[in-house]
């Protein structure tokens, strides 16, 4: 059941990510600094959202080629599960650990608000504990949360069943409404949407809790 | 550019905003001309904007202590104890004149400086306001303001990571020329590790953390000084530009470093950057201060003396530090990617000496730069109230749902969604209450159920007629929203917006509003504890409505019984708290149905006001009540149909017989008044305990069906209220693309 989430300058919901593991899972995730070239020994590798380096360049640019990013690439590669939320999202597309881009909003504004996704897939440990179809709540908080990825891709992962979440309604323009997906082994998963933000009654649901259930209990 | 042996003109001094009787005092006061450096520092500290030099007299009569304040004004911040050992610490400050040259960067730069004031004190940000006006919708210029303003908001805030939970945006055609942007910002510490600006120990290490010193802003705190005109533009470079992410890894490393007992003083670069910082340090600690500015850190080539002491440049801080953990401290904000240098040293001969290039190019007695700073004393008029307007004298609306649809949808009344989903407001999980409620709500971290609420208010219209009554409502009505949550309302902020104080008819409305504001936190017991005085709000002569704006805070020991505005249940029974409404002079119905802005504003019996608040905050903490909103702008039938619209469901309510008029009760704007509902089963303990409070308790119908039905008067679907509501923001922004 151990977690570690990784900390970029810049990085913001490092707090909300380390609080809401530690209230659904009862351990506290260990962080882990972006300039560190290893990891601990963990089950789930975290990497919240935020700004980091600020977005100057593009969003995730700057932190994807950053000396920790090799060693989440090498325990992704062994099988480890890696979460990028929001700006994870962007690294770990950037990276390219996970496939095409995050771009602008579609309406040009940062948007926060709370939107509806649809359950894609439960084949992988962060959706198996929801139903197959299901419509759950997230709070999504971002600019640059526009999926694009060319045709070819698109349709690998859709043929490969690896878009996790599609929004009900589009926020951003993502194209095919996608609001995560999962990389070829299904042991990544990159959303835009802040599961992590919903995790209690005072967030007004409790929808985010399943992924973190499932991402810990699967290998506790 | 300019050197420092450049002669002191009489132009150049009147171009530093200086007078020139002020100028003789600096003549008298140093016994020298004042070299250009030395100009510089005296127009930076003797500008109204840092010196309060036309309302410290009157300041001074507010209200600032109480059993809760730590720390009332005068440091970065003000400091209020929220039991458990922890405080909460918080300010507003305005960035109007940036704003409206530079929007986006006036914006965002005036969120980052009250966020800096906040963590200064060694507080974490948990919650950030704004409160906005901008001219009329039908001004050229309003889209654009409003369009980089909340852009510029939401860059610095979302960037950052502090949620921004809520505020005001109101449009008048008196900021056309000069729009308000009023940032508030808090913070939560422990009450026994606060922050302060004094410095202690003499040959010290002065130490500058954060980024580095460019031009930008090179005398900002002398243009927001100053009235503006069509030479505006040009003024531009005096805008700063902003830097979120650096603010973000400054946070980090500073709250670091005071961990490890290594600061003994901290100041904030704000206005006038490097020469007010310095000058508060020192002085507050009766030390002098010696700078080396060939130590500074600096962004551009070739910065002279007098550019480095005015900059503006953002995310920047001034420490004096234990020496002994000087290594340390430097590798926390070297590991944080930031700038640490010695930069100077605390002496004891009370002198502020800056040395360039091993010149001595400014050597003036520290503490004199703000004590003997000029305090005027200015003539003021008090314009006579307008007489009180009677609704029969008012023409009561041919349709009644139609006046609610246009009043719902108007420009001040429309929901502010438009521009609050471009705000964070859900970053650290903590909001409990989201923007649109009368007060925001978050939770303490760490606590299971300990809450603060948060809420920015002022009704610039009421201002205008009548000062006095205008500043005790704005107090009023922030502790009224605080109590409509049912939080205690703790202390508060003001954020006083006018025009020019040299003219009577402005000091005397800023003499007025001063005088209401404390009258009504005595009588609340709400006390100023920080705050922030912005005049010179003038385009070509006209200056802008009064504007006193009130941020209050107030503690909830328990977030489950927290009151929120939607009507929640079917077959609840809605019940006024308070008078009945017929006081229709100033109020939104007047203005927008009748197009008149005419009479005297409300009055604000403040024995009534607490008594109404003590009440419903204890009907709510006693979980009595279902929903729970405040009668303000457009009266109680806009207050029934917000509650509508948040819930979407509807109501049947019936006008009294006892009611003058109906449109006066429906739409008046009296004080002290909120509308509950309650549960049917708990109806009779309600009303008998209002009687027993001394406070008047009405049903007035029950909730319920789709529509807002007023018997007799008006039926209007909610789904189109809310339409109307809903479509007026996004529906004027889109029209500018």
């Amino acid at each position: 059941m151990k977690s570690a989430v990784v900390v970029f300058p810049g990085s913001n919901r490092e707090r909300d990510m380390v609080a809401a593991i530690e209230k659904i899972t009862g351990h506290r995730p260990v962080t882990v600094w972006h300039g560190d070239h290893d990891l601990p020994k963990v089950d789930l590798i975290v990497i919240p959202g935020g700004f980091s380096y600020g977005d100057y360049l593009r969003s995730g640019a700057i932190a994807a080629r950053e000396p920790i990013m090799g060693a989440i690439a090498r325990e992704a590669e062994r099988g480890v599960a890696v979460l990028g939320v929001c700006n994870g999202f962007q690294i770990l597309c950037e990276a390219g650990l996970l496939p095409g881009v995050l771009m602008r909003n579609a309406g040009l504004k940062f948007i926060c608000k709370e939107v509806e996704l649809r359950v894609e897939t439960t084949a992988s440990q962060f959706t198996k504990g929801y139903a197959k179809g299901a419509v759950i709540r997230s709070p999504v908080a971002h600019g640059d949360g526009n999926y694009r990825t060319d045709d070819e891709t698109l349709a690998r992962l859709k043929g490969e069943d690896r878009v996790a979440f599609r929004y009900v309604a589009n926020p951003n323009g993502s194209v095919d409404d996608i609001a995560g997906i999962l990389s070829e082994k299904r042991n990544i998963l990159g959303m835009m949407p802040h599961p992590e933000n919903l995790i209690e009654p005072l967030n007004g649901g409790t929808d985010g809790r399943p992924l973190f259930e499932a991402a810990l209990s699967a290998v506790a | 550019m300019l050197q420092n042996d450049t002669p002191i003109t009489p132009e150049l001094v009147a171009s530093h905003g200086l007078k020139p009787d002020e100028y003789q005092r600096i003549l008298d006061l140093i016994g020298r001309v004042p070299t250009l450096t030395e100009l510089g520092i005296f127009s930076a500290m003797w500008n109204e904007h840092c010196s309060y030099k036309s309302s410290k007299k009157w300041l001074r009569t507010l209200p600032t202590t109480g059993p809760r304040v730590i720390c009332g004004p005068g440091e970065n911040a003000g400091v209020v104890d929220i039991d458990d050992g922890q405080a909460i610490i918080f300010k507003m400050e305005s960035h109007n004149h940036p704003s409206f040259i530079e929007p986006y960067q006036g914006a965002a730069t005036g969120v980052g400086g009250i966020l800096r004031d906040v963590f200064t004190m060694g507080a974490r940000p948990v919650a950030a306001m704004n409160a906005l006006r901008f001219g009329s919708p039908d001004h050229p210029k309003t889209r654009h303001l409003v369009s980089g303003v909340v852009s510029g908001v939401g860059g610095y805030g979302n960037s950052f990571g502090v949620p921004t939970v809520g505020g005001e945006v109101n449009f008048h055609e008196r900021y056309n020329g000069n729009i308000l942007v009023n940032a508030f910002a808090a913070g939560l510490a422990d009450a026994d590790k606060i922050f302060y600006s004094k410095a202690e120990g003499v040959g010290l290490p002065v130490v500058y953390l954060g980024s580095k010193t460019g031009r930008d802003g090179v005398g900002g705190a002398t243009m927001a000084s100053a009235e503006f005109d069509e030479s505006i533009e040009e003024k531009r470079p005096t805008v700063q530009v902003g830097d979120p992410f650096g603010e973000k890894l400054l946070l980090e490393a500073c709250l670091e470093l005071m961990k490890t007992g290594a600061v003994i003083a901290i100041q904030d670069m704000g206005a006038a950057g490097l020469t007010c910082s310095a000058v508060e340090m020192g002085a507050k600690g009766d030390l002098g201060i010696e700078l080396d500015l060939d130590k500074v850190p600096c962004r551009e080539a070739n910065m002279t003396a007098y550019e480095m002491m005015l900059s503006e440049s953002q995310e920047r801080m001034l420490m004096v530090l234990r020496p002994e953990q000087e290594k340390e401290a430097e590798a926390i904000f070297h590991k944080w990617g930031l700038d640490f240098a010695i930069v100077g040293w605390t002496t004891d001969d009370l002198r502020f000496r800056i040395l360039h290039k091993n010149v001595i190019v400014a050597d003036l007695p520290i503490k004199e730069l703000g004590d003997e700073a000029p305090e005027y004393d200015r003539p003021f008029v008090r314009r006579p109230v307008p007489a009180v307007l009677k609704a029969e004298d008012v023409a009561a609306p041919a349709d009644y749902a139609e006046a609610l649809l246009k009043l719902v949808s108007a420009p001040d009344m429309a929901s502010r969604r438009w521009v609050w989903e471009q705000y964070d407001h859900l970053i650290q999980g903590n909001t409990a209450q989201k923007p649109g409620g009368d007060a925001a709500v978050i939770r303490v971290e760490g606590h299971e159920k300990k809450g603060l609420a948060f809420s920015l208010d002022v009704s610039p219209r009421y201002c205008e007629a009548d000062p006095f009554e205008g500043g005790k409502q704005a107090i009023a009505e922030c502790w009224r929203n605080l109590s409509a949550v049912g939080a205690e309302p703790l202390a508060s902020t003001d954020n006083l917006n006018f025009g020019n104080p040299e003219k009577p008819e402005i000091m005397g409305q800023l003499v007025g509003a001063i005088e209401g504001i404390g009258a009504a936190c005595r009588a609340l017991d709400f006390p100023i504890v920080s705050g922030n005085v912005s005049l010179y709000n003038e385009t070509n002569g006209v200056g802008i409505l009064p504007t006193p704006a009130i941020g209050g805070v107030g503690l909830l020991p328990d977030i489950d019984v927290m009151a929120t505005v939607a009507f929640k249940n079917a077959g609840d029974v809605i019940v006024q708290i308070g008078r009945d409404g017929s006081h229709l002079g100033q109020s939104i119905y007047l203005r927008e149905i009748l197009g008149r802005e005419e009479g005297a504003p409300p009055p604000v019996d403040l024995a009534e006001e607490r008594r109404a608040g003590d009440f419903v905050r204890g009907i709510i903490r006693s979980r009595l009540v279902t929903a729970c909103h405040d009668v303000s702008d457009g009266g109680l039938l806009v207050a029934l149909a917000e509650m509508a619209m948040a819930r979407g469901l509807g109501a049947t309510v019936s006008v009294p017989a006892s009611a003058a008029t109906p449109h006066g009760y429906l739409f008046g704007e009296d004080q002290a008044r909120y509308v509950v509902t309650v549960d049917a089963s708990v109806l009779d303990a309600v009303t008998a305990a209002a009687a027993e409070a001394g406070v008047e308790a009405k049903v007035l119908g029950t909730v319920g069906g789709e529509v807002l039905d007023v018997a007799g008067l008006a039926t209007i679907s909610v789904a189109k209220l809310k339409q109307g509501h809903e479509n007026w923001f996004p529906e004027f922004m889109a029209a500018a693309e």
